[in-house]
């Protein structure tokens, strides 16, 4: 399989988006998508911990994991990796550039636990991408996410005043326009097959 | 609560799916064929149940400060279970689920449960909220791949129920249907057993 990380970067943003196709971190899409400065904040924070702990568990699953003959550990492996990351940047940002971390920090603790980011990583390994190609479609997922994210956000402000049938409010029609904007995303598929 | 209320409660009236709208990109993602969402809902019976015992187990000697952290790692052991059993007795499935059992460990479900229920509640009654969650998650992920494989494919559990006059939809296999179908399902319930206020 031989793709580059250039188009494996497009790719992971349109035509294999981790929101829209894979359904990837779709909880804490749901529910920040409220107000669209504080969906860009974690959209974000998501694009720069996803893009660097894909090289960091590619580092660790490839150069300690495979020759240690720890495989089947990786689940709490790159969990451990992520959050120790998370945390490691939460403490840098705080420190350094605290006008940074009053917009993106808050968000940080919330990302440990976004699918998005662990799924990346084991993405990386079952389709056995080398370490430009992970680093690529780290980015690109992330890039992605954060336009899902952004677009559900600006069409939520509009449909504030909007009338909604009642059991629908919330989550429901949040579904619902995901749902339409996968739709659209699909007429991306076929640019590019990415397996 | 009696140990018949703590089950119902948390497998049907606080659902974690279309109440407390968790652990949704795995009930999305893997709801194209009902097998893989059976064996799925199992994975996460399993590991919801037994994680909630062991968490609750240990409850009182676990300091505050890293109880995020001891969850994850309780609920990620039971998790490799789950993922070498299946590699190791449905390798087929176990590819076609590809990450998603995996990320049964960042499921909002297992950490919801394990920091609602069972870091207060005892042992059986953490194992019984466990098993409800996990049977109430298994009975969504049913509801929305019985409709998505029947319209789908034409096939019920793999077997052709509609003849061969049936054209299949597409759209029902790819990804915006799941989106779909699980906002219909979450407006019916609404609508029918929770009296939503104005």
């Amino acid at each position: 399989m031989e793709i580059s990380s250039f188009v494996l970067f497009w790719a992971a943003i349109f035509t294999s988006n981790i929101l829209l196709t894979n359904f990837l971190g779709m909880c804490s899409y749901l529910s920040v998508s409220k107000e669209v400065e504080s969906s860009f904040g974690l959209g974000m924070a998501v694009f720069f911990v996803l893009t660097a702990t894909s090289a960091l568990n590619w580092i660790v699953y490839h150069k300690i994991l495979v020759p240690a003959g720890l495989v089947y550990l990786q689940f709490i492996v790159f969990i451990i990796v992520i959050a120790a990351f998370v945390q490691l940047l939460e403490l840098i940002i705080e420190r350094y550039a605290p006008a940074l971390y009053y917009t993106l920090g808050i968000f940080l603790p919330l990302i440990t636990v976004n699918c998005a980011i662990f799924g990346v990583s084991l993405f990386l390994v079952i389709r056995n991408y080398s370490f430009g190609q992970s680093v690529a479609f780290g980015a690109g997922s992330g890039i992605g996410w954060l336009l899902a994210i952004l677009m559900l956000a600006g069409i939520r402000k509009r449909m504030k005043e909007k009338l909604v049938p009642l059991g629908l409010q919330g989550a429901g029609i949040a579904l619902i326009i995901t749902g339409i904007m996968a739709l659209a995303f699909i007429g991306f598929s076929g640019i590019v097959n990415v397996q | 609560m009696t140990k018949k209320e703590i089950f119902l409660v948390s497998a049907f009236r606080e659902n974690s799916v279309w109440k407390q709208i968790l652990g949704i990109c795995s009930s999305l993602a893997v709801t194209n064929l009902l097998m893989n969402s059976l064996i799925m809902g199992l994975g996460v019976i399993f590991s919801v149940a037994l994680a909630n015992f062991t968490i609750s187990l240990i409850r009182n000697w676990t300091p505050r400060s890293v109880r995020m952290m001891v969850q994850t790692l309780i609920i990620g052991s039971y998790v490799i279970i789950v993922d070498i059993f299946l590699k190791a007795n449905m390798p087929q499935i176990s590819k076609q689920l590809g990450p998603y059992v995996g990320l049964i460990i960042t499921n909002c479900i297992l950490m919801g449960r394990a920091e609602a229920f069972a870091a207060k509640n005892n042992p059986l009654d953490s194992f019984i909220d466990g098993l409800g969650a996990g049977i109430g998650y298994t009975l969504v992920l049913l509801a929305i791949a019985s409709v998505r494989e029947l319209f789908g494919f034409g096939t019920f559990f793999g077997f052709q129920v509609l003849g061969s006059w049936w054209t299949k939809w597409s759209i029902m296999v790819m990804a915006p249907s799941a989106f779909f179908i699980l906002a219909l399902f979450i407006w019916i319930i609404n609508n029918k057993y929770y009296k939503v206020k104005a």
